[in-house]
């Protein structure tokens, strides 16, 4: 049985806690409180903004996003961890929250936070969660050994997991999530702390987990893992899906799509305005006395004519960066921050 | 309801135990046996103490133990795997219902608990022998009250344990379970206190006193002790109310 994903108008609001001892008793000065306890409202955090997704059966899904964006927060309400505020959620044909149970069943899960159980070694995180499930313990040994072995920890197999570093409890945790062959398998942030040579290979486990039909959804603030493993994937911020689409679509949809990032000895305000002017440019940004960010809708080409403008007003063009049509500009012309920080 | 996942982790939980065995003996048993020791012994033996206090201390001990164990092996990883370590993450994602797993806790303590209650006696009865009037009338009776102490340290391990910050670790065991333990007529019997009638009263909202005594009333039933219908009455009210606070507490601590 194949299980998409459905969230419809999910949202999440935290109340984190008041701060101690805030308003309780003694005297208060200035304004006088409203009527009843005079409690003061607590701070909300909308974290999700209503978010809807729908993402189908046997898809590679990506919420790519920065900080704070509230991939987490989704991810934590598709499976049973974080309690929407409203709006629903399904795993298949079931309720997140009404059928907590049977959506168990169906999901696996790695959090972006490490939560191993440390009084247990590798091995052991592996058949009991198998047993959790439900497997034989012929089953369990058998997957486990695979999975140890897939994910290149057959050699720590037997110690316990507290000497383990970030990158080989990270490994651990994706084996363990695919130990009982969910259907649906949810990654928050599974490259973050891998090498990069690790990080090819969790990519190749992924793709050929997705090829035996197996939903997956993923979250990263990496571009490149982005374009590189998701059929489709939605850029969200402040909880809200800013664009969703393929990567290919998406990039589309940037106007010019390039950018050429210069660096000159100095420039005027004179010399930005015939920049602009060149055939194909879209936009120009300064930043400080000496670089500029040209927006255009071609690359290379542009280079020369910048160069000869450039020596034709004795201005000294120092440096050249060009970056070819990529998320990180498309999420950059969404919101007007860049995605690295 | 879902045996498997349950009896797994019950599995997994008598495994971590096996584990750490060596160490769970020695935190359970050395200081209430040194207790024992001191005051059954070295006390009564230097006329100190009366030679009846070696019968009185036991089932005091018994309750200590037992409550000890059960509220230290629920209590204390559940405030660890819910603050710190989130080891727990992968259990509340098991296909079974999350009050099922608190259940699990209760009853891996309760075991525990019971273990260490059975272990306790012959060990008090070594150090203390001869001069122990144990007398056990009625088996059963017995049982049900080891039954209901084991339950009340497991299910007050899960409602401390769901309540309690990382931080406040030691404040509990000095607010809380220290003072359980000495207004808990675990080192003398409740009729010790006819003296101090306000304070025989006061005691009676410490469960511990329940588990005391009715250790004493199946134990020792020649010395005076609480009536037995009381010790049950108190104690299946204790158990309910610590259940039912743990359970609400365990929801609120593992869904955000
Ligand atoms: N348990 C919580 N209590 C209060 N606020 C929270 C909680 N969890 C998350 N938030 C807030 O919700 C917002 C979204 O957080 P979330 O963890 O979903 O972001 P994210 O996209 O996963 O970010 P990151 O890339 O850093 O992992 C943030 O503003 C965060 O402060
Ligand atoms: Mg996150």
């Amino acid at each position: 049985m194949v299980a998409g994903i459905r969230t419809r108008d999910l949202r999440k609001v935290y109340n984190s806690a008041p701060p101690v001892a805030a308003g309780t008793g003694g005297f208060s000065f200035g304004a006088p409180k409203p009527k009843g306890k005079g409690k003061q409202p607590k701070p909300e955090i909308v974290a999700l903004d209503g978010i809807s997704l729908d993402i189908l059966p046997g898809e590679i899904f990506c919420l790519l996003g920065p900080n704070g964006a509230g991939k987490s927060t989704t991810v934590g309400v598709l499976t049973t961890r974080v309690r929407p505020t409203s709006g629903q959620a399904f795993i298949g044909e079931h309720d997140v929250w009404q059928q907590q149970v049977a959506v168990k069943r169906l999901i696996g899960v790695v959090a972006q936070r490490p939560n191993l159980d440390f009084s247990l070694t590798a091995r052991e995180i592996l058949t009991f969660h198998g047993a959790y499930f439900g497997l034989s313990s012929q089953e369990r040994a058998k997957r486990a050994e695979a999975l140890l072995e897939r994910f290149k920890l057959t050699d720590r197999a037997d110690q316990m997991v507290r000497g383990f570093s970030g990158g080989m409890m990270q490994r651990l945790s994706i084996a363990r999530a695919m130990m009982h062959d969910p259907q649906v398998l949810f990654l928050d942030e599974p490259s973050a702390g891998l090498d990069p040579q690790t990080r090819l290979l969790l990519w190749e486990i992924v793709r050929e987990y997705n090829q035996g039909g197996k939903t997956i959804l993923l979250t990263t603030h990496n571009m490149e893992e982005a374009d590189a493993l998701c059929k489709r994937l939605a850029i969200i911020d402040h909880g809200r899906v800013i664009a969703l689409g393929t990567p290919q679509e998406l990039k589309a949809a940037v106007p010019g799509g390039y950018l050429l990032r210069l660096r000159f000895g100095l420039h005027s305000p004179d010399f930005l305005l015939r920049l602009q002017a060149l055939a194909g440019v879209r936009e120009v940004r300064a930043n400080n006395s000496n670089g500029a960010d040209l927006y255009a809708d071609r690359g290379g080409s542009l280079v020369a004519e910048v160069a000869a403008l450039a020596s034709g007003a004795s201005v000294e063009l120092c440096d050249v960066h060009i970056s070819e049509p990529s998320l990180e500009n498309l999420f950059l012309h969404h919101t007007g921050r860049s995605l690295r920080e | 309801m879902n045996w498997k996942a349950f009896l797994a982790m019950l599995a997994r939980d008598a495994h971590v135990a096996r584990r750490n065995f060596v160490a769970l003996l020695f935190q359970t048993f050395l200081q209430p046996l040194m207790f024992v020791f001191i005051f059954g012994r070295v006390m009564v033996g230097s006329g100190y103490m009366p030679p009846s206090y070696k019968s009185l201390l036991l089932p005091g001990i018994m309750a200590i133990c037992m409550v000890g164990t059960g509220i230290w092996a629920v209590a204390m990883p559940l405030i660890a795997e819910f603050q710190f370590t989130r080891e727990i993450e992968d259990r509340l994602l098991a296909p079974m219902e999350i009050s099922w797993l608190a259940i699990e806790k209760v009853v891996a303590g309760s075991l525990q608990a019971l273990a260490a209650g059975l272990m306790v006696i012959p060990a008090a009865w070594l150090l203390l022998r001869p001069g122990v009037d144990l007398h056990v009338p009625h088996p059963l009776l017995f049982v049900l009250v080891a039954l209901l102490v084991a339950l009340f340290s497991a299910t007050g391990g899960l409602a401390l344990g769901c309540s309690m910050q990382q931080t406040h670790i030691g404040l509990m065991f000095s607010l809380i379970v220290a003072p359980m333990i000495f207004f808990g007529c675990t080192y003398y019997p409740w009729s010790a206190l006819e003296k101090f009638p306000l304070l025989q009263k006061a005691v009676l909202v410490n469960p511990l006193v329940y588990a005391s005594e009715g250790l004493r009333a199946t134990m020792i039933p020649q010395f005076p002790h609480l009536p037995l219908l009381a010790v049950v009455v108190g104690l299946v009210f204790f158990n309910a109310l610590l259940l039912l606070t743990g359970l609400r507490n365990f929801h609120g601590k593992s869904v955000t």
